[in-house]
This record gives structure tokens, C-alpha cells and sequence, in this order.
């Protein structure tokens, strides 16, 4: 009976991530499907807790060790994600991707003590490949999501050290003779090639992810993510857990493909994302050197510009988000619509640092939703628009990646923003964007700078215009 | 041979499960309007926290006097939830902002 039931509760818990999923994939039911998976998880959690047994018929122990961990997980978790801004999501992200997995890796570390107790692995070797590949997989997901954590969070520089994919590659080949050889067994202490193991994948998940950066960090997080979830699938063979199974393949499979969609939005493959990362690719910049000029517009140039145009596109990129500029970016499209002006806003699939992220910001400023419009539609409209402006946003405008072989990033589809009348661009100063390359659009002729802070700038901008 | 066999009729369930679920997470997955992938990735990562089911078992079966393996299992008990509870807020407080236009 409380076997029947444990079983039916993991029923409900896949489920749920399946309808959960389904559900996150359309705006109307988003929330919804989120409050699903949820319940779902409550559900298999509790059940677990109360209604597990072990092969043989013992109930689970430590039962306030276990609900202090998780009072404890629950309280510190929620709080860390209710005060996170929403310009730091991708971080947050990547944080508590991390700390799933690590917590695969931990459940590898103590159930291969448990399998090791017979002193050897032999006719288990299966069950020992699970255990292994949970531990790899979690442990390259904690590594890299702390990686990808700091650099999100400015802690951490782009480095490639020299012949770092070699390096890489060789890495994951040691990975693999490790993983044989503990399979074998007999060929060395199986704990000192299980703690080289650990080793090896945690420096191969710090430099894996290391020398990435630029508009592949999203990438980077999503497959991650995908990661995770197959290291939570081995859990689901390990135990024999149907609801650990699905929700981790689930997680891996839609993770996946998630990280190839973001990929073709910037016309990347998957393979040349992890082994050509941007940072190290500097040399493909040689015909960048378009340098030379810009002007620069004042305040109230800017402002009258705008007020008098007919129509004007709004391109947010990071520089938007770090600056926390989106309510106000919201009131100057309003004071624009007072005036007559038909504002719409250009959104890169890839703009920030997470696909969506500016719809996320955006909408978190109640800037409505039908203003929001994706590269594809809004392309054709930039001829008949008389001034973009351009809040932090740089890589995503950058005409190279249609006319320049050699840019790093040429084939990455773009905004079009070059065939508007006027563009002006908000950066806070000439560097480069995250790609690290220079970009041709601020020296063209019909191009005006506008330094500072994009918050700064925008809430003059919005007084100027108030005072017109 | 044999053994692969035996490997394929001993785990038949769950190797069908892995399959299909191969296919439902593409299949559920290929839909999704752009706009929803950060919502939709901070989701997934909260469900891929139902590893946490595992860090509870291994804490429920550690002897009470194996102190490693109860260390690490309240440590993977807490980075689970960790992970469940985070990943579900955070993405909760994305997608509050998502209905708010709505009205």
C-alpha cells in the first residue's frame, strides 16, 4: 500500500514537470505551469521522505536532519531569490544550477563509499558507471556554473590560457581513461582514481567555461543546465527513481535544445561556441579597424530629435539592465507617446545576457507587451524610422556580422538599425561590447553618441523632453 | 552480447522512459515563443532539482554513527533544495512580471 502509494506520488511528480514545462512554453499559463512543477515536486519529495523504503523494507532515518536541510534550503533559497534584482537573473540562474549540481556530485561521492564497501566493484560495474557519470557531469556543472556566476557577476575575467582547447580535450581523454579504469578495477586504489576523478572534472568545469564569454554566456548557462539534468537522470537510474528519471532527461533534452536554439540565433554552432569561444579569437579582427571619427549629440539635441520624429525604436541591450534603467526607459517611451511619437522597442534575441532577458526587464517596467517586437519583425520597419536609440546594446548592431568575413561574429543575424534616418547610441563610454570587437556603426555619419549612464541619460532625457 | 542483453531486459523501463522523455523535452520545448526562454531555462532548472530526491535517500539510509556520509547528505539535503526553491521563486517572480501587462 505505501509502496503503491510512493509509486503514485512519483506519478503525479512527472507528471506535473511534463504539463509544467508544456505549460512555462505559453505566456497565458506560464505561472501556472511553474506552480505546477512545483506541487509536483512537493509531492515526490514528501513522498519520499514518508513513504520510501529500502530493499529491505526499512523506512528513511535522520528525518530531522532531513527537514532542518531542507528548512534550511527552503529558507535561505527563497530569500536569496526574492532579492536578487532581475539584472542579476542569469547569475541567479547559474547559481542554483550549480547547486543542483553539486548536489548530484555529493550523492556519487557517498553511494560510491556504499558500493565500495564489498571492497570491489565487480558485477556492479553498471551501477558504478551511473555513480561515475553523475559525479562527472554534476561536478562539471558546479564548477562551470560558479565560473559562469562570477563572470556574470564581474568577479571573474575572460582567460584563455595558451593551447587551452588541447588542454580541454586532454582533460576530457583523462576523464575517460579514469572512468575505465575504475570500471576495471584492480588497476590501481579505486578512492585515489575516484578523487582524481573529482579533480579532473572540477578543473575541466572551471576551464571549460573560463575563456567562454560574450553573447555565448547564456549558452554556457543552458547547457549547463542540461547538464545538470542528465547528472539528476543518473540519480534516477541509481535509485531506480522514475520521477528523478524524467525530470532530469526532461531538463536534459529540452535543456539541449534550448542551448541549439540560442545558438541558431546567433548562427553559431554548439561545437564552435565551446571551442572557439569569442575571447579567444582576437586575431579575425583584422578588417575592424574602422576607428577614425565619431560625434557626439548633447542632451537636448537628443531630445529634440526624438520629440520630433514620427517614429522611433528603442534597442535595449545589457547596458540597460546594469544600469537598472528600465522603469525609466518605460517613462520616456511614454513621454514620447504624448508627443505624438510611435515608439516600439527592437529586441535581439540574444540582447543582455540571457535570451528574453530584456523582455523579462522590460516587462518588470510594464513597458506593454505588443511594444516588444523580435528582430524578424521589426528589420523591415528601421527604413521608415527616423531615430533609434540604442541603450547599451552594441554587439547585437553590429554591421560586421553581416559585411565582414573576418569578424568574429560575422553571420550573427542583427538589428538593422543602420537604414533608420538617425541612430543615437547611449554607451557609457568607446569600449568595445562583451565580444570584444569595435563596432563600424559609431563611426558612420549618421550616427550620434551620447555618453553616460543609461539611467542617467535616460532620466535627463525624459526631464528635457518634459520641459519642451 | 549476453550482457547487453541482459543490461536491455533489465532496464527496458527505464530505458523506454529515457527515450520518450528525450522526445517530450524537444517536443515541448520547439514551441516556445523567445520570450519565455529565460523564464522557461530558470524552470527547468528548478525541476532538474528533483535530484534532491536522491540526497534525501542518501541521508534517510546513512548510519547514524557513519558521519561522513551524514555531513554530506544534509549538505547535498540543503544545495538540493537549495536548488527547488530558488529555481521555482526566481522563476515565479519572472513570469509575476510577464501577467502584470495583462490587465
Amino acid at each position: 500500500m505505501q509502496d503503491l502509494l510512493l509509486k503514485i506520488s512519483y506519478l503525479i511528480g512527472s507528471i506535473s514537470f511534463i504539463v509544467g514545462l508544456k505549460m512555462l512554453s505559453h505566456p497565458d499559463t506560464a505561472r501556472k505551469g511553474n506552480l505546477y512543477a512545483a506541487v509536483g515536486m512537493t509531492v515526490a519529495i514528501f513522498a519520499t521522505i514518508f513513504l520510501y523504503t529500502n530493499s529491505e523494507g526499512q523506512p528513511l532515518g535522520n528525518l530531522i536532519w532531513i527537514f532542518l536541510g531542507l528548512i534550511i534550503g527552503t529558507v535561505v533559497g527563497t530569500m536569496a531569490a526574492k532579492k536578487v534584482q532581475m539584472t542579476a537573473m542569469p547569475q541567479m540562474v547559474s547559481l542554483f544550477n550549480g547547486m543542483g549540481g553539486a548536489c548530484a556530485g555529493i550523492i556519487s561521492i557517498v553511494e560510491f563509499k556504499h558500493l565500495m564497501h564489498a571492497g570491489t566493484i565487480e558485477g556492479e560495474e553498471l551501477k558504478a558507471l551511473t555513480i561515475l557519470l553523475g559525479l562527472v557531469i554534476g561536478t562539471v556543472s558546479f564548477f562551470g556554473s560558479m565560473i559562469a556566476f562570477g563572470k556574470l557577476n564581474g568577479n571573474i575575467n575572460d582567460r584563455t590560457l595558451p593551447g587551452q582547447q588541447i588542454v580541454n580535450v586532454g582533460l576530457m581523454l583523462i576523464v575517460v581513461v579514469l572512468l575505465v579504469m575504475i570500471l576495471m578495477g584492480g588497476i590501481a586504489d579505486p578512492y585515489v582514481l575516484f578523487y582524481a576523478l573529482l579533480a579532473v572534472s572540477a578543473l575541466y568545469g572551471i576551464l571549460f567555461v573560463m575563456p567562454i564569454g560574450g553573447a555565448d554566456m547564456p549558452v554556457v548557462i543552458s547547457l549547463l543546465n542540461s547538464f545538470t539534468g542528465v547528472a539528476a537522470a543518473c540519480g534516477g537510474f541509481l535509485y531506480d527513481n522514475p520521477v528523478m528519471l524524467t525530470g532530469g532527461i526532461l531538463v536534459g533534452s529540452a535543456g539541449t535544445i534550448l542551448t541549439i536554439l540560442m545558438c541558431n540565433a546567433m548562427n553559431r554552432s554548439l561545437v564552435n561556441v565551446i571551442v572557439g569561444a569569442f575571447g579567444g579569437n582576437k586575431a579575425g579582427g583584422a578588417a575592424m579597424e574602422a576607428g577614425g571619427a565619431y560625434k557626439e549629440i548633447s542632451l537636448s539635441d537628443s531630445a529634440v530629435l526624438m520629440a520630433y520624429s514620427k517614429r522611433v525604436v528603442i534597442v535595449p541591450g545589457y547596458g540597460l539592465a546594469v544600469a537598472q534603467a528600465q522603469h525609466i526607459c518605460h517613462e520616456l517611451e511614454k513621454v514620447l507617446e504624448e508627443k505624438d511619437v510611435d515608439v516600439k522597442y527592437a529586441i535581439h534575441p540574444v540582447a543582455g545576457r540571457m535570451p528574453g532577458h530584456m523582455n523579462v526587464l522590460l516587462a518588470e517596467a510594464d513597458v506593454p507587451y505588443e511594444k516588444l517586437l523580435e528582430m524578424e519583425e521589426i528589420n523591415p520597419e528601421f527604413a521608415n524610422t527616423d531615430v533609434v536609440i540604442i541603450l547599451g546594446a552594441n554587439d547585437v548592431v553590429n554591421p560586421a556580422a553581416k559585411n565582414d568575413p573576418a569578424s568574429p561574429i560575422y553571420g550573427m543575424p542583427i538589428l538593422e538599425v543602420e537604414n533608420a534616418t538617425h541612430v543615437i547610441v547611449n554607451k557609457r563610454s568607446m569600449k568595445p561590447g562583451y565580444a570584444g570587437i569595435e563596432n563600424a556603426l559609431f563611426f558612420q555619419p549618421k550616427t550620434s553618441m551620447l555618453f553616460g549612464d543609461a539611467k542617467k541619460v535616460l532620466q535627463d532625457l525624459v526631464s528635457e523632453l518634459k520641459n519642451m | 552480447m549476453d550482457s547487453f542483453i541482459e543490461f536491455f531486459t533489465t532496464n527496458y523501463n527505464m530505458i523506454t522512459i529515457v527515450i520518450l522523455s528525450i522526445f517530450l523535452g524537444i517536443e515541448v520545448i520547439s514551441r516556445v515563443p523567445s520570450v519565455l526562454h529565460t523564464p522557461l531555462m530558470s524552470g527547468a532548472n528548478a525541476i532538474h532539482g528533483v535530484v534532491i530526491i536522491g540526497a534525501i535517500i542518501v541521508m534517510g539510509e546513512a548510519e547514524p554513527d557513519n558521519y561522513l556520509a551524514l555531513i554530506l547528505g544534509f549538505l547535498a539535503v540543503i544545495l538540493g533544495t537549495l536548488n527547488v526553491v530558488g529555481g521555482f521563486v526566481v522563476t515565479d517572480r519572472m513570469l509575476e512580471m510577464f501577467k502584470k501587462k495583462k490587465k
